[in-house]
C-alpha cells in the first residue's frame, strides 16, 4: 500500500461518509477543520484533525496539504465541492508527493470547461447539443453562431458550474443582452467571461451516468441516475435507476459515458451528466470528483465507491466486467435543507435543539444535537436514501423516513420533501426538469401558513406543563375541577403575529383532554420532547423542544406571551408637562404654536443641583405655556400643554 | 389489612345512578344558568374592553391545574332572587394554584346582577376568609363590586365589618392578601383593597373613593371627577393606596401573578415525601349508583370507602363493638385519613366508640372524615337508660375539642343532632361538601309534620273540636315546606355547606383537601402585630 493514511479535505455529511469507509477499510484518517467547525462531528470521527483557519479555509489549498505531511497522510481525498474540481490543488498534491484521490489535473482541467470538454467528447462521438464552444468569444460571432444554433438557447460560462452561471434566451432579440450579462457574472463569479452557446430543451430529464476508471485503463459505468427535480439547476431529487431509461438505452448511454471519460484519460470515479428528451440524449458536462447523489449508485449496485476511488488511488484494478454490474431494485435520496420553502427557501441559521435521523433509511449527516448551523457553508444538512425491490417501495420508505426524521431549531425544507414525494407526478416517474417550477409550484409548502390551531393548543398545553408541580400533566388532578373548567385565552408568537388560541383542560374518560376552538383532542400524553394525542384524523405526535422560552416545533418557533406587559396606555404619554419635583425652570425651549415631537426636549428644570430635560410625551402642537425662565415650580405642576396630533 | 369488597346489586344500581343522575343535573344546570347569565353580558362588557368574571378567573390561575371552586350556589333563590341566578352570591371562589401557589381565589361576579352584595354574598367572603386562614393560603381578589345591595343594606352592615377585622387579621397573622381592582370600589367596598397587602389597580377602570362625585357633591358641595377623586393613576402616583398601576384587565391580572411569584410562599413549607399508593380498586364512578333511590333504604357506608380508599383498604376500628357507626382508618393517596361513617342512627356504644376513636385521632394527628348519613341518635327508654345523652355529649366533646382538621361530606341524611355529632358546619369543620341528594335538616319533613299535627291535634281536642282536613293540612304542608327548604341546594345556598358536589369526584376533593390540610400544618408563617400598614 502506498498510503497508510488519508486527509479528508472536506467538511459536513461527506466528511464523516468518506472517513466511515475510509476507518472499515483499516485506514487512518485525518480531519481538517475551520473555525466554526470546531468540535463537529466529521472531527470527532476522524483519528486526528488540524484546524487550518478561518471560515474559507476549506478551500486554502497549501494549508490543507501542510496539514498532510505534517501529520503523515499520504492521501488527499476533496470531496466534492471545495477544492475536488481544482486542477491546481490537484497538481499541487502531486507535487507534493502526496496521492491525491480523484483523476489528474489534466482530466480535471479539461473537463472543468464547458467549451473544452464538449469539443472532446465530441470527437469521441458522444451525442451533443448543438452548440458553440469556440475560442472566438467576440459578440459578434456569437450572435450569428446563437442565430445558427436556434432557439431557445443557453448562454453558459465555460467555467461555470453547479447550475450557476446560465441565462436562458428564447428569441434572437434577446440575445445580445444576454451574453453582456452573462459575460459579467461569469467574470465576478469564475474569473473567466468565457461563454458557450447551446440549444436549450424543453423540460427534458436530467439523467446522468457514474462511471468508475482503474489506473490500468479499465472503464465502467454503474448505471445512471435521475436528477430531474431541480430548483433553479439545483438538484432536490436523485433516483437510480430512471423511470426514463430502459435496459435497450442503457448500454448505450453507458457506453456514450465510457468514452467520455476514456477521452480524457479518466481514473477514478466520476460523473457524465446528459438531458434526455424525445429526441435521444445529449452530453451537458462530467463532473471529475464524487457526487453528492452517489449513494442511489451505491444501494442499487451493492458498490462503495468511496471504497473504490481509494482502491483505485493504491493502484487497483476494477474487478469486474461491464456485464457483471447489476442494478437491483430502486433507489431515492432527497436532500434535507436548512432553508424555509415557505419563504423562498431562504436559508435558516439556529441551534440544532433535536437531531434524531431516521433509523431505517440511510441518513448521510455531520449532525449532532447542540450544534449551531451558521451561514457559513451550503446549507444541506443531511441526505435521506432509501431503498426498495421497486421504486414505489423505496418512495414509501423514503417518506416514513423523512417523516420519523426529528429536526428543531430551525425550519427546514422537510414538509415540501414529504408532499413532493407523495405528489402524483412523482410517484408516476413522470417528472421532468421543468416539475417544480410547473406542476408542482403551487403546493402548500411553498407559501408562508398559518399554524393549525390543533398545533397550537398543543402548544399552549406544552408551555402550561411546563411549570410543573400542580400544572404537571402528571398529577392525579392535572385538568381537574368540581365546577365548569377555565377557558384559557392563550397568546403566542411566532415573532411575526400574535395568535390567540382558546384551550380548556380537563379530565376525559381516555385521559386529558384539550378542548379548543377547532376541536377536540384527546388522550394526551407528554413525555421528554414528544407530546401524543388522538384526535379526529387519528393518532398524533408532536416533538418539541425548549430554548429558554421559545418553544421549538417542527417549521415553528413560539413564545408565550399570554401574560406579556401591556403596552402602556396606547403609547400614548402624557400631553401635559409636569414637572417631576419642586425646582427652578431655567430654560425653556418652545412657545406656543410650535409642533413638537414625542420625546423631544421642552424645558430644563433645576432642582438638587442638577439639570433636568423635561421632554414631551406626545408629539403635537403646543397650546399654553404656564411657566417662564426663572419660574420655580411645584412637583407635578404642569408647565406646558400640548395638543396632540389627530390620529 | 381489611380489603373492602362490594356486593352491588346491578338492577338497583342502575335506578340509584339514574336518581343521583338527576340530583347531579339540577345543581350543574344552576350553575350553567349563572354562566350563561354572565355571557349574556360579554358584548356589554367587551366595549367597555372588560373580561368577564370567568375569563379574568381562567387568565389568573395557572392554565391546567387544578381548580376546586367553593360556594358555587351560595345565594340560590335567597334575597330577591327570582330566577336562580343569584347562585355564587355576587363571586367565583374557589381554591386553586396562580404561578404555582395554591391559594383562595375570589373574583367578583359583576356580570350577573351588577355583582351587587347580599347578606349570602358577604357570609360567603367571610367564609372564604376563614378558609385562607385556617389553610394559610393566600387571598387573591380579583375586585369589582357593584356595592351593598341596598335592599338588605341592614343586614350586610354589621357583619361587614368583620370581613375588614378579618382582613386586618390575616395579615398580621402572616397570610398575604393580593387585590386587583378592576372597577368600582366605594365606601365600605374601598377598605377591602385598602386593607390589602398589595393592591393593583387598573388605570382608568379601577375607582377607589369614600364618597363617589355625586354623594360628595350632595355632602360638601365638592366637584370632582371619577379620576380625580379616586382613579387608579391618583392612587397610585400620589396619594400611595395603590401599589401597582395596570394597563387592562389582564395587565392587572399578569401583574398579581407576578406579585405571587416573587414571594417565596413555597419555601415555607418543606417538600412533601413521594407517595406511592395504589388506587381504589373500583372505579369512582360507582359512587352514583351506591345510594338508594328511594331515601329510607339503608346502605352499607363502606361501599362508598370502598371508592375513596387506596386500595380499598380500610382498617376499621371495634367493628364488633356497634355495627351502626362505623369508625377506621384509611389512605388516600398515601395521606392517612381517618373515617367516621354511619350505617344506622348513633347508639349509645356508638358515640362511646366514636368518642374514643376521635381521641385517638386526635393524639395521632390523623386528620378525620365524616360520612354523614344519619337519622340521629336513638330515642326510647332503652337508650335513654344507656345514657344515650351522657354519651352523645362526650361524643360531642370529642368532635368539638378535636384538633386535627374534621372533613365533612353528607352523603345522605344529617338530622338532628346526629348533624352535631358528626361535625355539622356549626362545629366548624375545614370544609363540608354535600352530595346534591343529601338532606340537612333538624328533622324530617313528614316526622316534623306528624309532631305538629299530634300537637295541635291535642290542643283541638282541648279546645272541643277536632278539625280533621285542617290536620291533614298542617301535616302535609309543614311536611312540604321543611322538605323543600332542606333538600342540598336549599342548604347549600345557606351556606351551610361549601359546595356541592358530584360523588364522582368525592376522593380527589378528599385527597386536595387532606393536601391542604397538611401543609397548612407544615407552614410556618411569618406574622406581626398589627397587619402590614401601607405607611
Amino acid at each position: 500500500m502506498s498510503f497508510e493514511t488519508i486527509l479528508i479535505a472536506n467538511r459536513g455529511e461527506i466528511a464523516c461518509r468518506i472517513i466511515r469507509t475510509a476507518k472499515a477499510m483499516g485506514y487512518r484518517t485525518v480531519a481538517v477543520y475551520t473555525g466554526p467547525d470546531e468540535g463537529a462531528p466529521h472531527v470527532l470521527a476522524a483519528d486526528a484533525a488540524v484546524h487550518i483557519g478561518a471560515a474559507m479555509a476549506y478551500l486554502d489549498g497549501a494549508r490543507i496539504i501542510d496539514a498532510a505531511l505534517r501529520l503523515g497522510a499520504g492521501a488527499v481525498h476533496p470531496g466534492y465541492g471545495f477544492l475536488s474540481e481544482n486542477a491546481g490543488f490537484a497538481r499541487a498534491c502531486r507535487d507534493a508527493g502526496l496521492v491525491f484521490i480523484g483523476p489528474g489535473p489534466e482530466a480535471i482541467a479539461l473537463m472543468g470547461s464547458k467549451a473544452e470538454a464538449k469539443r472532446v467528447v465530441e470527437l469521441a462521438g458522444v451525442p451533443c447539443l448543438p452548440g458553440y464552444a469556440g475560442s472566438d468569444q467576440s459578440n459578434a460571432v456569437l450572435l450569428a453562431e446563437g442565430a445558427r444554433v436556434g432557439f431557445p438557447l443557453m448562454v453558459k460560462a465555460a467555467m461555470g458550474g453547479g447550475g450557476k452561471g446560465m441565462r436562458l434566451v428564447r428569441e434572437e432579440g434577446a440575445l445580445a443582452e444576454a451574453l453582456e450579462r452573462a459575460r459579467s457574472e461569469a467574470v465576478k463569479a469564475f474569473g473567466d467571461g468565457t461563454l458557450i452557446l447551446e440549444r436549450a430543451l424543453e423540460a427534458p430529464r436530467h439523467v446522468e451516468i457514474q462511471v468508475l476508471a482503474d489506473g490500468q485503463g479499465n472503464v465502467l459505468h454503474l448505471g445512471e441516475r435521475d436528477c430531474s427535480v431541480q430548483r433553479r439547476h439545483q438538484k432536490v431529487v436523485e433516483e437510480a435507476p430512471s423511470p426514463s431509461v430502459d435496459g435497450a438505452l442503457r448500454p448505450v448511454m453507458g457506453a456514450a459515458a465510457v468514452q467520455a471519460a476514456r477521452a480524457c484519460g479518466y481514473v477514478g470515479a466520476g460523473t457524465v451528466e446528459f438531458l434526455l428528451d424525445g429526441d435521444g440524449f445529449h452530453f451537458l458536462e462530467m463532473n471529475t470528483r464524487l457526487q453528492v447523489e452517489h449513494p442511489v449508485t451505491e444501494a442499487v449496485t451493492g458498490i462503495d465507491l468511496v471504497e473504490w476511488q481509494i482502491r483505485v488511488a493504491q493502484g487497483e484494478a476494477l474487478p469486474w466486467r461491464q456485464d457483471e454490474i447489476t442494478l437491483s431494485g430502486h433507489a431515492i435520496e432527497v436532500r434535507l435543507y436548512a432553508e424555509d420553502p415557505a419563504q423562498g427557501f431562504l436559508p435558516q441559521t439556529g441551534r440544532l435543539l433535536r437531531w434524531r435521523p431516521a433509523s431505517r433509511v440511510r441518513v448521510d449527516h455531520g449532525l449532532a444535537e447542540g450544534q449551531v448551523i451558521g451561514a457559513e457553508y451550503d446549507p444541506m444538512l443531511a441526505k435521506l436514501i432509501a431503498h426498495g425491490p421497486d421504486r414505489d417501495t423505496a418512495r414509501q420508505r423514503l417518506i416514513r423516513g423523512l417523516e420519523e426524521t426529528e429536526v428543531l431549531g430551525l425550519r427546514t425544507n422537510k414538509a415540501f420533501l414529504v408532499n413532493l414525494l407523495r405528489d402524483e407526478g412523482f410517484a408516476g416517474g413522470e417528472t421532468t426538469t421543468a416539475f417544480l417550477e410547473r406542476e408542482f409550484a403551487g403546493d402548500a409548502s411553498l407559501a408562508p401558513a398559518a399554524p393549525r390551531g390543533e398545533v397550537l393548543a398543543l402548544a399552549a398545553f406544552i408551555f402550561a406543563a411546563r411549570r410543573g408541580g400542580a400544572s404537571d400533566p402528571g398529577h392525579p388532578r392535572f385538568g381537574w375541577g368540581n365546577g365548569p373548567r377555565p377557558v384559557v385565552r392563550f397568546r403566542l408568537t411566532d415573532g411575526g403575529a400574535v395568535h390567540e388560541v382558546v384551550v380548556t383542560f380537563r379530565r376525559g374518560v381516555a385521559g386529558l383532554e384539550l378542548v379548543h376552538d377547532g376541536g377536540l383532542l384527546e388522550a394526551v400524553t407528554l413525555e421528554q420532547g414528544l407530546c401524543r394525542y388522538r384526535s379526529g384524523g387519528g393518532d398524533g405526535s408532536l416533538v418539541f423542544a425548549f430554548d429558554g422560552d421559545v418553544l421549538h416545533l417542527e417549521g415553528l418557533a413560539l413564545r408565550d406571551v399570554t401574560h406579556a406587559p401591556a403596552e402602556a396606555a396606547d403609547t400614548r404619554g402624557e400631553a401635559a408637562l409636569r414637572a417631576p419635583m419642586a425646582g427652578t425652570v431655567i430654560s425653556v425651549a418652545v412657545v406656543p404654536g410650535d409642533a413638537v415631537e414625542k420625546g423631544q426636549v421642552l424645558a430644563v428644570l433645576e432642582a438638587m443641583k442638577m439639570e433636568h430635560p423635561l421632554r414631551a410625551g406626545v408629539a403635537g402642537r403646543v397650546g399654553a405655556v404656564s411657566v417662564a425662565v426663572g419660574g420655580q415650580v411645584k412637583a407635578r405642576q404642569v408647565l406646558l400643554e400640548i395638543e396632540g396630533d389627530e390620529e | 389489612m381489611g380489603i373492602l369488597t362490594s356486593q352491588i346489586e346491578e338492577e338497583a344500581f342502575a335506578l340509584n345512578a339514574a336518581r343521583m343522575g338527576e340530583a347531579v343535573a339540577e345543581f350543574r344546570a344552576v350553575e350553567t344558568q349563572v354562566e350563561a347569565a354572565a355571557e349574556a353580558q360579554r358584548e356589554r362588557y367587551a366595549k367597555r374592553k372588560m373580561l368577564l368574571p370567568r375569563e379574568r378567573l381562567a387568565l389568573l390561575l395557572d392554565p391546567g391545574a387544578p381548580f376546586m371552586e367553593l360556594c358555587a350556589l351560595a345565594g340560590y333563590m335567597r334575597y330577591g332572587d327570582r330566577d336562580g341566578t343569584g347562585a355564587g352570591a355576587g363571586a367565583i371562589a374557589g381554591i386553586g394554584w396562580v404561578s404555582g401557589v395554591r391559594c383562595v381565589v375570589v373574583v367578583d361576579n359583576f356580570a350577573v346582577k351588577g355583582g351587587t352584595v347580599t347578606p349570602d354574598g358577604l357570609a360567603k367572603k367571610l367564609r372564604l376568609q376563614e378558609v385562607a386562614r385556617e389553610n394559610r393560603l393566600p387571598l387573591v381578589s380579583l375586585s369589582q363590586s357593584g356595592g351593598a345591595n341596598l335592599s338588605y343594606a341592614h343586614e350586610v352592615f354589621i357583619p361587614g365589618g368583620r370581613g375588614f377585622a378579618n382582613q386586618a387579621r390575616l395579615s398580621a397573622l402572616g397570610i398575604p392578601q393580593i387585590t386587583v381592582v378592576h372597577g368600582s370600589a366605594t365606601a365600605g367596598g374601598a377598605y377591602q383593597p385598602g386593607l390589602s397587602d398589595y393592591t393593583i389597580m387598573v388605570r382608568g377602570q379601577a375607582t377607589m373613593y369614600l364618597a363617589g362625585p355625586p354623594l360628595l357633591k350632595a355632602a360638601t358641595g365638592e366637584v370632582a371627577t371619577d379620576e380625580e377623586l379616586g382613579g387608579a393613576e391618583m392612587h397610585c402616583t400620589v396619594a400611595g393606596t395603590g401599589d401597582y398601576l395596570a394597563e387592562n384587565d389582564a395587565d392587572g391580572i399578569r401583574l398579581a401573578r407576578e406579585v405571587m411569584a416573587a414571594l417565596p410562599w413555597r419555601d415555607a413549607v418543606p417538600p412533601a415525601p413521594a407517595r406511592e399508593f395504589v388506587p381504589p380498586l373500583y372505579p369512582a364512578s360507582d359512587l352514583m349508583g351506591i345510594v338508594p333511590a328511594d331515601a329510607r333504604q339503608p346502605y352499607d357506608c363502606r361501599e362508598i370507602l370502598a371508592r375513596l380508599a387506596d386500595g380499598s383498604v380500610f382498617l376499621e376500628f371495634k367493628p364488633e363493638y356497634d355495627a351502626q357507626t362505623i369508625c377506621g382508618h384509611m389512605k388516600v393517596e398515601g395521606l392517612a385519613c381517618a373515617v367516621i361513617g354511619n350505617n344506622g342512627p348513633i347508639t349509645a356504644q356508638g358515640a362511646a366508640k366514636a368518642g374514643q376513636f376521635i381521641q385517638l385521632c386526635d393524639q395521632g394527628n390523623v386528620p378525620i372524615l365524616f360520612l354523614h348519613n344519619t337519622t340521629g341518635f336513638l330515642v326510647g327508654t332503652e337508650p335513654e337508660r344507656a345514657g344515650i345523652i351522657k354519651h352523645g355529649s362526650k361524643m360531642i366533646q370529642a368532635v368539638a375539642n378535636a384538633r386535627v382538621p374534621k372533613i365533612s361530606i353528607v352523603v345522605g341524611g344529617s338530622y338532628g343532632a346526629g348533624n352535631y355529632a358528626m361535625c355539622g358546619r356549626g362545629f366548624d369543620p375545614r370544609f363540608i361538601f354535600s352530595w346534591p341528594n343529601s338532606r340537612t335538616s333538624v328533622m324530617g319533613g313528614a316526622q316534623a309534620g306528624k309532631v305538629l299535627r299530634i300537637v295541635t291535634e291535642a290542643k283541638m281536642r282541648a279546645a272541643g273540636a277536632v278539625d280533621a282536613a285542617k290536620l291533614d293540612a298542617l301535616e302535609s304542608g309543614t311536611a312540604q315546606m321543611l322538605e323543600a327548604q332542606t333538600t342540598a341546594l336549599m342548604s347549600s345556598a345557606r351556606l351551610e355547606d361549601d359546595g356541592i358536589i358530584d360523588p364522582r369526584d368525592t376522593r380527589d376533593v378528599l385527597a386536595m383537601v387532606l393536601n391542604i390540610c397538611r401543609e397548612a400544618e407544615v407552614r410556618t408563617l411569618q406574622g406581626n402585630t398589627f397587619g402590614v400598614a401601607r405607611l
